[in-house]
């Protein structure tokens, strides 16, 4: 081999490594990616929260969420950002009609929830009840909110960590609706 | 403005620990020390999900706290090691993970350094050998003679 | 005169993490280190585009080198001291990035240190040293760029500006870009003239050089890997490398450094005798083997492999020193005579190497024998750990200057008998509404008495946490002996005047070093 090649390798390395940088500010590092993306929907049978009840009457299972697009959305009374991005959600479950959004109320308060829904009104169609955030682990959530994209056969399609709006909604989650209707 | 709300959700996401490492100290009553060994390296080597590069035992983040929970029990439900970190990996991907598993995708990481250890020492050896071989330079006349003055102030 | 509107009471206030004396020095020791790379790097660079890379760039290189890397060390320790008292993890070292990258530019250093001591004296191995030189400053602005640009997520993000990364990037292509440039189109007839054999210390010492290179590189590798995994499989697959990674690789290192370290003392410039090495190496293992095993078997009462590794690793690094020391002090009259004639760069030498046995039983015995126990605590309940008791006397609150604090009281026996009182604490701070721990620690030669309080429990109980940390002062106990060696070693009368500076470099030409030719032919 040329002996000057042998000098040239550090600078080769500094340039890769200067691209590798400079790919790592695009990015965003806190992102966490979830496994369960492309995987069929977690095994559970947990009560739903009703509005009017004290005691829901039947258990949710992933077959009931079948049949259809569903938004999956953890949330509770006890996370700011959740109360932020509520009224979007209320709008745009109004305007979605062909989507069942599906609430998990995550380790809350259930009177709290209660009374938080019957004040700003629900936009779910069922909310499941995960007390000890069981579910949540099950479902690789950090924290709420987090909010899913469950496709026609309970494949679990996208997940979104963090506050929805308005831009969100149309520049990511429609899109993957739109794939996978 | 679009910045500004990502900076927004960035904060609101991490807004349960936005002091990143404050100790999570709590009580767990174990059947052995085993277990309790068991426990502290599965929440040393498991990271928090929600938080900024700490891991399970170091976050007081709510996640955390469930996730030390969990362990707690698969540990009492008599689950290996494996079985734990499988399940959490299942879950939250490698990335929970703070050793990564070893596949071709993290071969150079392992095995990097002892290939770079080897060849350098390889090329130690061999620039010895021919070091060895290698007849001391030769002064040349100026130096020779400055050589001379200098033995000669000595004396 | 103009008054502003919704004047604020009071700032935001400083993170109260960072409102520690410990951290207020912590930065500028860094600095420092980086600031003294910097001249090592314009050396650097002046000797590439001169082309006079010889004895004397080494010689003025090496004060400045040695004074970086004493800072440097003393900054790295004081932030790994900070995390260990203001955390209330009872951690000291997480291999986060942020920590990565103060500690790669001073293995680098270090590296560097040794290098330039072959290069002064023997004029080889120039551009290896020119290239540490370079890569010791890089390695800062990689820290400075990796700190402030967020790119990867760390536990230390105090001052995260996305914005900046750019710039420093920037700066990083112009500068190092450069002067690697420059390295590539000079450094190739930079020749080498002294022949060495494979026992010699040159060897040894680039054996060192290659240890110390893996290392960073293994850091360096450990801390980007996320990024590299990303950018190949997709941001959907992301891993994260921790400490159970960086532990795997960095310590066997770390124990094949202490192994060179010792049979590097006893070597000698161009040829080393085997049958010397030999004959002076087998006392040292023989008594390093002992002591490492006999002592930690019966302190502890079991056989636990890599304590005695590492306890073994310490003593023979001690035990080479010791016996060095006899050996260039035995033809003198008397051993104080001996001890006088010997340099203060000697010295600091042997202090650094010192510092390294230190640091190494610091690390491996409070890894080992470390007794954490996390218990609930009523008032008048109290824990036991060997033959210290932990009495919970309660918990009282307290105003600061801004802040209230949970302050409790916990009485600690020793052997039965009233020995101290420690007093951690929870602080709120109210500007920031901010929970802060401040651990209560008995700090000993022999062993840190560690608590930390956490929730309380109703009933006046309380969650608390009790460390038993034996010899976790030595960690940063070594980082003061390296400092301290690399200052001794500044201040040798070699460097002071003129006049003795002239005089030792006629010693090395007397040695048998051509290094005060210039050896760069000018380029064709």
């Amino acid at each position: 081999m040329n002996k000057r090649a042998l000098f040239i390798i550090p600078g080769l390395l500094f340039i890769s490594m200067l691209g590798l940088l400079l790919f790592g500010l695009g990015r965003d590092p806190n992102m966490v990616p979830s496994a369960l993306v492309n995987r069929p929907l977690p095994e559970f049978s947990l009560p739903g929260l009703e509005l009017d009840a004290a005691e829901s009457i039947a258990l949710i299972t992933p077959e009931d969420l079948t049949g259809g697009i569903s938004i999956i959305n953890f949330w509770a009374t006890w996370c700011p950002p959740c109360h932020i991005e509520h009224p979007y959600l209320v709008e745009i479950s109004e305007s979605e009609q062909g989507l069942s959004f599906i609430g998990v109320n995550y380790k809350d308060d259930l009177n709290e929830a209660r009374l938080f829904l019957e004040e700003k009104g629900s936009p779910f169609k069922k909310i499941i009840v995960d007390l000890d955030g069981s579910l949540g682990i099950d479902f690789g959530v950090a924290g709420a909110p987090e909010t899913f994209i469950v496709d026609s056969f309970g494949m679990i399609r996208y997940r979104h960590v963090g506050v929805i709006n308005h831009q969100i909604w149309e520049e990511t989650f429609e899109p993957v609706i739109s794939s996978i209707q | 403005m679009r910045k500004l709300f990502l900076l927004f959700s960035f904060f609101s996401f991490f807004w349960a620990c936005v002091l990143p490492v404050n100790a999570a100290i709590e009580v767990y009553q174990f059947d052995n020390d085993s277990q309790q060994e068991r426990f502290n390296n599965l929440s040393d080597q498991l990271r928090c999900p929600m938080c900024l590069n700490s891991n399970l035992s170091g976050s007081d983040a709510p996640i955390a706290a469930d996730l030390r929970a969990e362990i707690y029990e698969q540990i009492l439900d008599g689950r290996s090691n494996e079985q734990i970190i499988d399940f959490m990996t299942q879950r939250y991907g490698d990335f929970i993970n703070y050793r990564p598993p070893l596949n071709s995708g993290t071969f150079v990481l392992w095995f990097g350094p002892l290939i770079l250890l080897l060849a350098g020492l390889l090329i130690i050896w061999r620039m010895g050998k021919n070091s060895q071989k290698l007849t001391p330079s030769e002064l040349t006349v100026a130096e020779q003679q400055k050589l001379n003055d200098i033995l000669a102030s000595k004396k | 005169m103009r008054t502003l509107l919704n004047t604020p009471l009071d700032g935001t206030d400083l993170n109260p993490l960072l409102q520690d004396f410990g951290l207020i020095v912590h930065p500028p020791f860094l600095y420092m280190g980086y600031v003294g790379f910097s001249v090592a790097f314009a050396f650097a660079i002046a000797a590439l585009l001169s082309g006079r890379l010889d004895a004397a760039w080494a010689r003025w290189t090496r004060p400045w080198t040695n004074a970086a890397w004493a800072f440097l060390s003393i900054g790295i320790a004081l932030g790994s001291w900070w995390a260990y008292y203001e955390l209330g993890w009872g951690g000291w070292w997480f291999w986060d990035p942020v920590e990565n990258v103060s500690f790669m530019p001073w293995l680098v250093g270090t590296a560097l240190i040794h290098s330039l001591a072959v290069t002064e004296k023997r004029g080889v191995f120039k551009s290896w040293t020119v290239l540490l030189a370079i890569a010791a400053f890089s390695l800062s602005l990689l820290g400075a760029f990796i700190v402030r640009s967020g790119v990867l997520t760390s536990v230390h993000a105090f001052a995260v500006d996305p914005a900046r990364g750019m710039v420093l990037l920037t700066i990083m292509l112009i500068v190092i870009g450069s002067s690697l440039l420059l390295y590539a189109i000079r450094a190739p007839a930079v020749k080498g003239s002294a022949s060495y054999t494979l026992t010699s210390r040159e060897v040894l010492l680039l054996i060192n050089n290659i240890i110390l290179v893996v290392s960073t590189a293994a850091v360096l590798l450990g801390t980007l890997y996320p990024l590299i995994h990303e950018a190949i499989y997709g941001e959907a697959n992301r891993v994260s490398i921790g400490p159970p990674y960086f532990n795997t690789i960095f310590v066997p290192l770390m124990g094949l450094l202490a192994f060179a370290l010792g049979v590097g003392t006893f070597s000698r410039w161009k040829k080393t005798s085997v049958v010397y090495l030999k004959q002076q190496l087998s006392k040292v293992l023989i008594a390093s083997l002992a002591f490492g095993i006999v002592i930690p078997v019966i302190v502890t009462s079991e056989f636990n492999i890599s304590v005695i590794v590492a306890v073994v690793l310490a003593f023979w690094i001690v035990f080479s020193i010791a016996k060095d020391i006899f050996n260039k002090t035995s033809n003198k009259e008397t051993f104080f005579k001996g001890l006088k004639a010997l340099s203060l760069s000697y010295y600091g030498m042997q202090f650094a190497h010192f510092g390294m046995a230190v640091t190494i039983l610091g690390v491996c015995l409070t890894s080992h024998y470390s007794v954490e126990r996390d218990v609930r605590l009523a008032p008048g309940d109290s824990e036991t750990i060997g033959n210290y008791e932990f009495i919970f006397e309660g918990v009282s609150l307290q105003q600061g200057a801004n802040y209230q604090a949970d302050r409790a009281v916990i009485t600690v026996l020793r052997n039965g008998d009233e020995y101290i009182t420690l007093e951690p604490e929870k602080r709120l701070y109210y500007a920031t509404q901010a929970i802060q721990t401040e651990a209560g620690i008995d700090v000993g030669l022999f062993r840190d008495l560690f608590t930390a309080l956490g929730d309380e429990r109703g009933d006046g109980s309380w969650v608390v946490r009790i460390h038993y940390k034996p010899f976790v002062l030595w960690i940063w106990l070594g980082a003061i002996f390296m400092a301290f060696g690399g200052v001794l070693a500044i201040t040798d009368k070699r460097y002071r005047s003129k006049k003795t500076v002239k005089q030792s470099q006629n010693e090395s030409v007397l040695s048998g070093s051509s290094s005060s030719k210039p050896t760069m032919a000018a380029e064709s």
